[in-house]
């Protein structure tokens, strides 16, 4: 619990607003401008309860973004704007988890569940499918007999 | 006074449903009917002692009374009165307190409702209601008691938090409570059937419509909250993969597809077993739901609660209803028999497609919100779950439950042909994917595959909700006497259809095609968005009852017309915090959003704006959805259940074959 009393000391300290980024940006191109507006979007404010950069007008979310900017600025990749985070806050600024041992069960439990209900669709239909013809009983088509008959009698 | 009385009552409510859930479950098991007969007139006395402990704690709130704890904490005398009520549930403790009070509302109302049920069936859900009632009131008394006094009253409150001073707020947690608490009706419908051996049409009948009421309150709730951070959040999203938002979207696709589950169980009295086991996964994600929000093991948006203390409370409070349900579920599914044979091309194994789909979903956003929150308690690392992740494993799941919505109305039940199908709805695909790709290419960006394609299925989902009304309705030889003959619940299965086809258009094209600019304005300046142009007229200061304002002017001028937006950057007294009010102009097509950032020298403002098409869609959608289920509600079916029903007796049930 000690990490909550942290967080809220944290937003208090760097005022996590409900307010975006503002910084007024020049870019060279819109798809530069896209890039950043992704990349952005795709990372985690360090200091916020659960905003990503874009969304929190924290300082060092508003530091950050300014670091995301200067790298596009200076001509390179968006792969390398994320690991020069990941370098300095970890696999937690990743809105994205990576794809590793730790996360395997994260990124491939629902197909396995998929096909586990698959599966269980297919199994059920196939263990009935032999008795499709025989809907009743010979007890029960015997009392359909009789009630047919006692109906046509009336 | 009044809060010492408002605690009492609390207490009394809580020896009512003790009483609510020992005797008539006892009788039950035991045949006693006098104590069966217990469980109304018990049920009834709990919602009349809730009613008055949360009047009483109201009531602390409209007169100010600070000496209250929880009071001083949410409300201050500057707040409104409507807001000061609204505080009554603006924090952790007289949130639980609107829970038990639903609970409470709709224990009554199956009291009401359930004339035609047989006693020991009735005595049965209402004792597992009182069960879980038991588990919140206790909670409620011994962990956060909303009534706690304070030695030396401070002279004024703490204010509630301005995010929720705002009338969304006001009706999103009732009407997302009625939906979460609603479900505990269906559960104990499941259990009642599980622990008295009647699983069979006749319950699928019976919870049935409060399946229905409590998706629609869900449904509802969840609009609300997404139009609500659209609009007060001010950054201009509608949905955020939040740990909040996944807590009640989870139980809503589970609630999802136990309806349609239902919907199989009632007419071809097959999957009795999975319906129950859905009907429990729906209300044990609701409560996880609230052990989510409330516990402070989450730190996110709408997490204001924190205490260790609590958290532990609701995760053992989890761990007896989850366990013991399916202990019991355990117990008793094996002598639970399907008489139903279906072939595997059928209607019946499309819908139990689409309910593997559902619970596929929810079970990755479970994943997704709790695998965070196990690796950092084993201690094996910090990482975020967001948006991507939840984005790349929802969006394959969910395409082909907008196919089969679509297409599974036509196949008949028991046995069906792909042939005939594809026979019948061939040209209809062939004509939804030439609308699809043409609309994008015409109006949107004729490169634009992945709008094409999502554009395609909306079409096609509504197209064939009506294809499938049209051609039952053709059955008759004139239209208006085959639009007569068409139960209520056929309606509603087409609009909450056509809701889903609405809610898709909405997030297509307001995701793909939205424009936004973040730009510095002075007084006097013209930015030019989407053939919009936005003039800044300047800010002026503006005082409101408990923050003060700067108010933006601006003008915009779209086509021939013109008008005013303004959007207020408000600084509340009392918590000392800066609001975003963004200034929105709704519109069937579009929706302008203008935001006031941060001042900047000679009287300039940064600004953002935005333009996003098609946005109001999303929470259209949402409502037709919603209206969808209202008329399933009131299908004459369900009134007619309401009637004794003479294959309703526990004795027969056993014999009793799907009709």
């Amino acid at each position: 619990m000690s990490a909550v009393v942290r967080m809220l000391a944290l937003l208090v300290l760097f005022r996590c607003g409900t307010a975006a980024a503002t910084e007024v940006r020049t870019f060279q191109d819109p798809a530069q401008q896209q890039r950043y507006e992704q990349l952005v979007k795709d990372l985690r404010c360090l200091v916020c309860q659960n905003q990503s950069l874009a969304d929190s007008d924290a300082d060092l979310a508003r530091d950050l973004r300014d670091e995301v900017y200067q790298i596009l600025q200076s001509g390179k990749s968006d792969q390398e704007a994320v690991k020069f985070l990941v370098d300095r806050y970890g696999d937690f600024v990743l809105y994205r988890p990576p794809f590793n041992l730790m996360t395997l069960l994260l990124w491939i439990s629902p197909l396995l569940l998929l096909f586990a209900g698959l599966a269980f669709i297919w199994r059920r239909s196939k263990q009935q499918n032999p008795a499709m013809a025989a809907e009743l009983t010979a007890s029960e088509q015997e009392r359909l007999q009789q009630l047919r008959k006692t109906t046509q009698q009336q | 006074m009044i809060p010492e009385l408002g605690h009492i009552a609390l207490i009394m409510a809580l020896m009512m449903a003790l009483i609510q859930s020992s005797f008539p479950l006892a009788g039950a098991a035991q045949g006693i009917p006098v104590w069966m007969a217990v469980a109304k007139p018990a049920g009834r006395a709990q919602f009349l002692f809730l009613i008055v402990a949360f009047g009483c704690l109201a009531f602390s709130f409209a007169s100010n009374d600070f000496s209250v704890l929880y009071v001083a904490q949410h409300s201050n005398s500057s707040l409104p009165l409507h807001y000061r009520l609204s505080a009554v549930w603006g924090g952790h403790e007289g949130s639980m307190l609107l829970w038990a009070l639903i609970l409470g509302l709709w224990t009554l109302a199956v009291t009401i409702f359930s004339r035609g049920l047989a006693a020991d069936f009735v005595a049965r859900v209402l004792g597992v209601m009182g069960l879980v009632s038991i588990g919140i009131l206790l909670f409620i008394l011994l962990t956060s008691n909303p009534f706690e006094r304070l030695a030396s009253p401070p002279a004024d409150g703490n204010d509630l938090n301005p995010l929720l001073q705002d009338f969304g707020m006001v009706v999103h947690p009732p009407m997302l409570y009625m939906g979460y608490v609603g479900l505990s009706v269906a559960f104990s419908f499941a259990v009642a059937a599980l622990l008295g051996g009647t699983l069979d049409s006749a319950w699928a009948r019976w919870s049935r419509p409060w399946t229905l009421v409590a998706w629609i309150f869900l449904t509802f709730g969840i609009t609300l909250g997404s139009w609500w951070a659209y609009y007060e959040l001010g950054w201009g999203g509608w949905w955020f993969w939040d740990p909040v938002e996944n807590a009640s979207f989870m139980p809503w696709l589970v609630a999802t597809a136990l309806i349609h589950s239902l919907s199989v169980t009632e007419k071809r009295g097959a999957f009795k077993a999975w319906t129950v086991l859905l009907a429990i996964f729906a209300f044990s994600l609701s409560l996880l739901g609230t052990f989510l929000v409330r516990s402070g093991v989450l730190t996110s948006v709408h997490a204001f609660a924190t205490d260790p203390g609590r958290g532990l409370f609701i995760l053992m409070l989890l761990a007896i209803v989850i366990g013991g349900s399916l202990f019991l579920y355990a117990l008793r599914a094996p002598t639970v028999q399907d008489h139903v044979r279906y072939a595997l091309v059928s209607k019946e194994n499309l819908l139990l497609l689409n309910n593997v789909l559902l619970v596929t979903a929810a079970g990755s956003i479970l994943l997704g919100t709790l695998y965070p929150l196990i690796l950092d308690a084993l201690g094996l690392g910090k990482i975020s779950v967001g948006p991507p992740y939840f984005d790349a494993v929802f969006a394959p799941l969910m395409a082909p439950v907008f196919v089969l919505a679509g297409i599974a109305p036509m196949f008949p039940w028991r046995q069906a042909s792909i042939r005939k199908v594809l026979a019948r709805t061939g040209k209809l695909a062939l004509g939804c994917l030439i609308t699809g790709i043409g609309l994008t290419a015409v109006f949107w960006n004729p490169r634009d595959i992945a709008t094409m394609a999502a554009l395609t299925l909306a079409v096609w989902l509504a197209a064939s909700a009506l294809f499938s009304l049209t051609s039952r309705v053709r059955l008759r030889e004139h239209w208006r006497e085959g639009l007569r003959s068409q139960s209520r619940s056929v309606y509603g299965m087409t609009a909450a259809h056509l809701g889903l086809a609405v809610f898709l258009v909405g997030v297509t094209l307001s995701g793909r095609y939205s424009v936004e600019k973040t730009v510095r304005m002075a007084p006097g300046e013209t930015v030019e968005i989407a053939d919009y142009r936005f003039t800044f007229l300047g800010v002026s200061r503006v005082e409101g009852p408990n923050y003060v304002a700067s108010r933006g002017d601006f003008e915009v001028q779209a086509g021939a017309t013109a008008f005013r937006l303004h959007p207020e950057k408000r600084s509340y007294r009392v918590q000392r915090n800066m609001m975003t009010e963004a200034a929105i102009d709704p519109g069937w097509s579009r929706d302008l959003y203008v935001a006031l950032g941060e001042p900047m020298e000679n009287g300039a403002w940064s600004v953002r704006l935005y333009c996003k098409p098609f946005i109001r869609w999303i929470w259209g959608g949402g409502l037709v959805m919603m209206a969808g289920g209202m008329l399933s509600v009131s299908d004459r079916r369900y009134r007619l259940a309401a009637k004794p029903d003479e294959s309703w007796q526990p004795a027969s049930s056993a014999s009793n074959v799907a009709a």
